[in-house]
């Protein structure tokens, strides 16, 4: 399969700030790409980036095969982009926009953008000053969505959906995945990548530090467990894989790698289990655990 | 909750936020009073030549149109401040409207209104920190203006009647913005409704006092906030109660003010949104159908100003020759050239201050770049496929043809105002002429903002600081007798002043060819930046 996008030592720097250091990012044609890192790490940066509405400062950046900058206009016609923070005209209809945008990429599928409406449940008559943040997050997702594209470019499209908007939003993805169509979708959530993409990039102060399927990233899981437990857990830490325990009388947390939960469930239920909480490690922690030496 | 809770903290809020501007306002008032006010105490040494200049003010009705009427012929004070009575009173209120509105209505817009709501603040605080701050300034440029005219020799009271009458004309206009910003949902809508009852007020007092007698105005003035300034009367009898009109009328609207805040919604306005239409007009499919989508509204406004300004202006000039009918005016009017003549030189008067208008909606056109790109709208656009060029031409167009259909306006309705009272459609062409013919200097400015936009969009303001650098070399320079090389540097100055002197194609090319390097330099330059984000 051939590269969606392919960037080789993208630098960016702004004033002082490096954004991106040295970025090297293959999405591959066909797949929904998954694009992690804590806020600031430079994912908005990429993307505006690939856009050309930012010039990089040295390395090459192609998209479907077309030089960033100088082929943009063209190019431009081919991708859809969900900006993370949307702002719309206040004087504009949410279906004022959603058309000009569609328009103005070279066409919108009529059909397409009323079931997309429909199942948005949004009211495309109303100003755009009226709308929420998430109801003006769905008309970008409308517009670009109801595009005949190849490639959509999103970043951090959920931060204002709520949730049945969201599984929404994820079923919709996977429909477009299946027409063989290519995501790059940028997130700070790890959950919501990981349901969604085939493979993952990890950005850290804008550089790519981990790159590759959902398999491959597995010893990246680390579950934190919490319980209350009847009598005072012993030999927790002798498990392998179970890192960090730490036990006050009957209460135990604990992290633990995903192979390692089958053994410790078990253990645990010898010693009465009177409440317990699994939970998946946020983002940040996982930089933590796996990159806090690096940076210091 | 006191509905009060958190406006001193609000009120130093927005202190910071204008610690800048708002310094520069304050000292920029006073320092044009003064300035204008000591050079023309050198001009008028005695009161035969001030009686002569007072005559020559009150004997034309498009100057008292324009500036109202010196009540006191003798008073080098009133003569002094003329200008400054009436056009100034529309400046402080342009200025006091601006400032209600930026720390009101737009910061409800941009939803900061809504962060500091939910921290203990109360319902009103907002509007009431926008009013104090606005009051504030007005009362600072009052004092400071009374003290700069004490300073440069002018009568104490006289000076302090001139700066009250300043600061309260702005404090009517800053409660007349604040229940505008109770209507509307747009921080642009709110000022241009105040705008235009600015333009009524000044209007008013304009019919008012055309229609005055030797001791009293018409009625109409009366109505109008810059009306009662002009009647406190400066140095021409210091009216001080007068004051009280502006006063109880600012106590008035802000109360209305503030009860209409407490029947809407946050963010809402008492006007209703309308709902729109669900999918966009077949037209709107390209960038220049965008920008004008977008400014459309705005230009509508201004030209039906501009068609009804200058046919008010236009009728009125013409009734100069009717107004001449005593032997001295007509012998003093057949010494400078006779009535054509006349005519011919307060046309080209009005028209060359008309130009800096023009041009000034040539700079809001053009900015919109540079707001669209801040407010985060450019960026969606430029991510289809529109490139750089044919976005930046498409707002570029609006301000040129804008500018352009303006200058026609304005030309063609002062001449058909004045054909329509003579019966002869001969000086139409002629108006047109001298109106359009001010459009190389009004396309440099555009240019300017393009070049600004295309190296720091930050930084298009300074085509404003620029703008009314040029007035003032236009208005007071040659008043205050600045050196040549400052007058040449306004392309103003360099138009070739229609229909009072001959046609100059010279200036024209070259301005036009200068301003054409302009834009292509900035859109040039646009091409290779980034954009900038919010
Ligand atoms: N226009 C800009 N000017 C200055 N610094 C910027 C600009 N845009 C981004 N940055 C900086 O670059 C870094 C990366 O930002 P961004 O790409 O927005 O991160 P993310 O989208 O991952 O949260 C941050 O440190 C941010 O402050
Ligand atoms: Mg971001």
């Amino acid at each position: 399969m051939s590269a969606a996008i392919e960037t080789v030592d993208l630098v960016k720097t702004f004033g002082h700030t490096k954004a991106l250091d040295g970025l090297s990012l293959t999405v591959k044609e066909g797949e929904v790409h998954g694009f992690l890192g804590p806020n600031g790490a430079g994912k908005t940066t990429t993307l505006r980036c690939l856009l050309g509405l930012l010039r990089a400062d040295s390395g090459s950046a192609t998209v479907l095969g077309r030089d960033t900058w100088r082929d943009a206009v063209e190019l431009h016609r081919h991708l859809a982009y969900v900006p993370g923070d949307v702002s719309l005209w206040p004087n504009l209809t949410g279906g004022e926009v959603i058309d000009l945008l569609g328009r103005l990429r070279g066409g919108l599928n009529g059909q397409r953008r009323a079931e997309l409406i429909e199942i948005f449940d949004l009211d495309p008559t109303k100003k755009s000053r009226a709308y929420s943040k998430g109801n003006k997050q769905k008309v970008a997702l409308i517009a670009a969505l109801a595009s005949d594209v190849e490639l959509l470019l999103l970043d951090e499209p959920t931060a204002g959906l709520d949730p049945l908007m969201e599984s929404m939003f994820r079923t919709l993805i996977l429909e477009w995945r299946g027409e063989g169509r290519s995501v790059l979708l940028s997130s700070h959530i790890l959950s919501e990548a990981e349901a969604l993409s085939d493979r993952l990039s990890i950005i850290r102060e804008g550089r790519i530090v981990e790159t590759g399927t959902l398999e491959q990233m597995r010893h990246l899981r680390r579950t934190s467990v919490t319980a209350h437990l009847r009598a005072t857990p012993v030999g927790i830490d002798a498990l392998t894989g179970v890192h960090e325990v730490v036990v006050e009388g009957t209460h135990l947390t604990c992290q633990v790698d995903a192979e390692a939960l089958d053994g410790l469930l078990p253990l645990l239920s010898t010693f009465g289990i009177e409440a317990i909480v699994t939970q998946p490690p946020s983002l940040e922690q996982l930089f933590l655990q796996h990159y806090g030496q690096a940076s210091t | 909750m006191n509905r009060f809770a958190g406006t001193l903290t609000l009120t130093r809020f927005a202190l910071r936020r204008d610690r800048v501007l708002l310094p520069v306002w304050i000292v920029i008032f006073p320092l044009l009073t003064v300035s204008s006010a000591s050079a023309t105490v050198a001009l008028y040494p005695d009161e035969a030549s001030r009686i002569i200049a007072a005559s020559a003010i009150n004997d034309v009705p498009v100057a008292i149109a324009m500036y109202g009427r010196i009540w006191d012929p003798t008073s080098l004070g009133a003569l002094s401040l003329l200008k400054l009575a009436a056009m100034g009173g529309v400046m402080i209120g342009i200025l006091a409207i601006m400032l209600v509105t930026r720390h009101a209505r737009a910061e409800e817009e941009k939803g900061r209104t809504e962060l500091i709501g939910s921290a203990v603040v109360g319902r009103w605080a907002g509007l009431s920190a926008a009013v104090i701050v606005t009051c504030t300034a007005m009362v600072a440029i009052g004092a400071l203006s009374a003290v700069g005219l004490t300073a440069v020799g002018l009568p104490a009271a006289g000076s302090w009647a001139f700066g009250l009458a300043w600061a309260t004309t702005g404090m009517a206009f800053a409660a007349i913005a604040a229940i505008t910003n109770q209507l509307t949902v747009s921080a642009r809508a709110a000022n241009a409704m105040a705008m235009i009852i600015l333009a009524v007020a000044y209007l008013l007092r304009a019919v008012g006092d055309i229609s005055s007698d030797e001791s009293s105005p018409s009625v109409l003035s009366w109505f109008s906030p810059i009306g009662w300034g002009q009647q406190v009367r400066p140095y021409a009898g210091d009216r001080f109660a007068v004051l009280f009109l502006p006063l109880v009328f600012t106590a008035v609207a802000l109360w209305a003010a503030f009860l209409l805040e407490s029947r809407r919604d946050l963010g809402g306005g008492l006007l209703p949104d309308r709902a729109g239409r669900g999918t966009a007009a077949p037209s709107l499919a390209s960038p220049l159908a965008l920008a004008w989508r977008l400014q459309y509204p705005m230009l509508v406004g201004w030209l039906a100003a501009y068609v009804i300004l200058s046919g008010i202006v236009g009728s009125i000039v013409n009734d100069l020759s009717g107004m001449l009918d005593t032997p001295e005016a007509r012998r003093m009017v057949a010494a400078l050239g006779g009535t054509d003549v006349m005519l011919d030189a307060f046309t080209a008067m009005e028209f060359a201050m008309i130009a800096f208008v023009t041009a000034a909606y040539g700079i809001v056109a053009a900015r919109r770049l540079a707001t669209e790109e801040s407010d985060g709208h450019a960026e969606p656009v430029l991510a289809t496929s529109v490139s750089r060029t044919s976005y930046l031409v498409s707002h570029l167009l609006v301000a040129l043809v804008g500018t352009a259909l303006l200058a026609l306006a304005q030309g063609a309705s002062f001449g058909l105002a004045t054909a329509a009272q003579t019966g002869s459609m001969d000086r139409v062409g002629a108006t047109v002429a001298a109106s359009l013919s001010y459009l190389p200097a009004i396309w440099l400015m555009t240019g300017l903002v393009i070049l600004l936009f295309g190296f720091v969009p930050r930084l298009t303001f300074l085509a404003w600081v620029l703008l009314v650098g040029f007035f003032l070399v236009a208005e007071i320079g040659a008043l205050l007798e600045w050196p040549q090389w400052v007058m040449d540097t306004s392309p103003f100055a360099h138009m070739p002043k229609l229909p009072a002197a001959e046609m100059a194609w010279t200036p024209l090319v070259v301005l036009t060819i200068l301003s054409a390097a302009l834009m292509a330099v900035g859109a040039w330059r646009f091409r290779q930046r980034d954009l900038d984000t919010p």
